[in-house]
């Protein structure tokens, strides 16, 4: 069913698919990204950060598409969905960017490190938080509510990844005091592949919201305990991850 | 006045009749009373259905918008409500129309006293080619709800008043109605209509021979007066019908295809040709 006014049905079409290049961008530079922290690539490193400006430059552009469609053709029903999640999605793929960005400049002072054993987990966990990505503007693109439901309710597999890193490069800075800087920086990598799931998971509830028309109430299960996690002082019980009750 | 044909009011046998094609009712306000019950409400003109079979409840104090493609029934519908359709020759309406729990087509009821409880705005403004004052004075006094002519004062005032037009026209309620600019008109109209204190406003397309900023006040008064009135808005306007009320129903081949809450139709419509339609798409 196609539009009786076919300008207004382009521009529908042109905003969906500026969406879909600008997270071809982001998954580009998630990529390189990773690319960049594991083979110690300072120049691949450099090019994702001067890749983010193109990446706001989309932004922008799909912010000014969806003002104008809302004040100049004020659309209803599947179009206003259309509309406002485009925005909505073209925020959390900029959000992406950033921390892919800040992934980068932390990957300038990782290289300059011992590397770390951790490292292999950190780039295990931003492969599949980069397939919760591509999965999710997969299901976009190609309008599939089971696929992005999918990703959705798949975000476990990156937290329990990131709990279990997050405990590693704890012990990697006891074991060796020369090493916090780098197992620092790697914490925060960790952290921000760890943030690119949620992104994704935001991502796929607006796929959702703009092909049901109704958000995905179920509680989503948070699997991001690191915020409880310490390291074990001797003679001291570790506190369970699983009991939030406790400080 | 033309005589109806002939007027068959069908009580619905039993529950599996009320509820057929679809049995219209806002979940969230089942429990509240229908100003209007409508159900398995037909209207033949001639060979031409006009209306199939609808079946829905309309709330008062509260704003409710047909909307639908020209020729879906709409304003037969709307025309249903305060028998209209009894001036229109061959026209022959079938099914209960209850207003208050009373049988609109009663043949007990009254359309003229019905008519009084059921007021009617048109599309162009209609004013009597009289003065402002005997505009809106006309219904109080064939009604006789002035016991004086100072009495009849007030009540044409606090119409005027109500209608948002008493500061424009005080200083020349003697002036003919004509004098006044289009969205005046349909502001007096109203007045008209509110003078006699109805318990339901029905409006067809009111606004669509007004500009923006005349179209503004009327949907400003709608708004105003919806807390104390029932009324149902035939409109054109999607983005009108959005704006104004707060139940819409989509009528489509004179068939009733969603009823539902104004927010969720227009963000979210269950039936894909309600989809088709209010956002301007075609098969």
């Amino acid at each position: 069913m196609t539009h009786i006014v076919t300008s207004y049905a382009s521009e529908l079409e042109t905003l969906s698919s500026s969406v879909t290049q600008m997270g071809g961008l982001v998954e580009a530079q998630l990529s390189d990204v990773m690319d960049a922290v594991a083979r110690r690539d300072l120049a691949l490193a450099r090019k994702v950060i001067d890749l983010d400006a193109r990446i706001d430059v989309y932004n922008h552009e799909i912010e000014a598409d969806v003002m104008n469609l809302l004040a100049l053709r004020q659309p209803v029903a599947i179009d206003l969905r259309e509309t406002v999640c485009a925005m909505k999605i073209a925020h959390e793929l900029e959000r992406i960017g950033d921390l892919a960005k800040n992934i980068a400049k932390r990957a300038l002072v990782i290289s300059q490190q011992e590397p770390l054993r951790a490292l292999n987990g950190v780039i295990r966990m931003g492969r599949i938080s980069l397939m919760r990505v591509s999965d999710v503007l997969n299901a976009y693109a190609q309008r599939n509510v089971a696929q992005a439901k999918s990703v959705w309710g798949a975000d476990d597999e990156i937290d329990e990844l990131y709990n279990s890193l997050f405990a590693e490069i704890l012990s990697a800075m006891m074991e060796d005091a020369s090493a916090v800087n780098a197992c620092t920086q790697l914490a925060f990598v960790a952290k921000n592949f760890e943030r690119v799931g949620d992104h994704a998971t935001n991502i796929a509830e607006s796929v959702h919201f703009l092909l049901v028309g109704e958000y995905l109430d179920e509680l989503r299960p948070k699997g991001d305990v690191t915020s409880l996690t310490t390291v074990p002082k001797p003679d001291d019980k570790a506190p369970d991850p699983e009991d939030k009750e406790q400080p | 006045m033309t005589h109806v044909e002939s007027i068959d009011v069908l009580e619905p046998a039993g529950d599996a009749a009320g509820k057929s094609a679809a049995a219209r009712e806002l979940p969230e306000q089942a429990s509240a009373p229908a100003k209007f019950d409508c159900s398995g409400v037909n209207v033949h003109y001639g060979r031409n259905h006009a209306i199939k079979n609808v079946t829905l409840k309309i709330y008062d104090r509260s704003v409710t918008a047909l909307i639908g493609p020209s020729g879906c029934g709409k304003t037969t519908f709307l025309r249903v409500l305060n028998r209209m359709n009894d001036t229109i020759e061959g026209a022959r309406v079938t099914g209960r129309i209850l207003i208050d729990g009373q049988n609109v087509y009663d043949k007990t009821v009254d359309p003229v006293q019905l008519r009084a409880r059921v007021g009617m705005v048109f599309q162009k403004p209609n004013p009597f080619p009289k003065s402002i004052y005997d505009n809106v004075a006309y219904g109080p006094r064939i009604h006789g709800l002035a016991e004086s002519a100072s009495a009849l004062d007030g009540i044409v005032e606090d119409a005027l008043r109500r209608a948002g037009l008493w500061e424009e026209v005080k200083d020349r309620l003697a002036m003919p109605a004509t004098s006044l600019s289009g969205g005046q008109q349909q502001r007096l109209v109203i007045a008209r209509a509110i003078a006699i204190h109805p318990e339901v406003i029905l409006m067809d397309e009111p606004c669509s021979a007004l500009d923006p900023i005349a179209t503004a006040r009327i949907e400003e008064l709608i708004d105003e007066i919806s807390r104390q009135y029932c009324i149902i808005i035939v409109t054109h306007s999607m983005a009108q019908a959005a704006r104004v009320s707060k139940q819409t129903a989509f009528f489509n081949m004179g068939e009733l295809v969603e009823y539902g809450e104004t927010t969720r139709v227009f963000t979210n419509p269950d039936d894909p040709r309600t989809q088709d339609y209010i956002t301007g798409r075609f098969g």
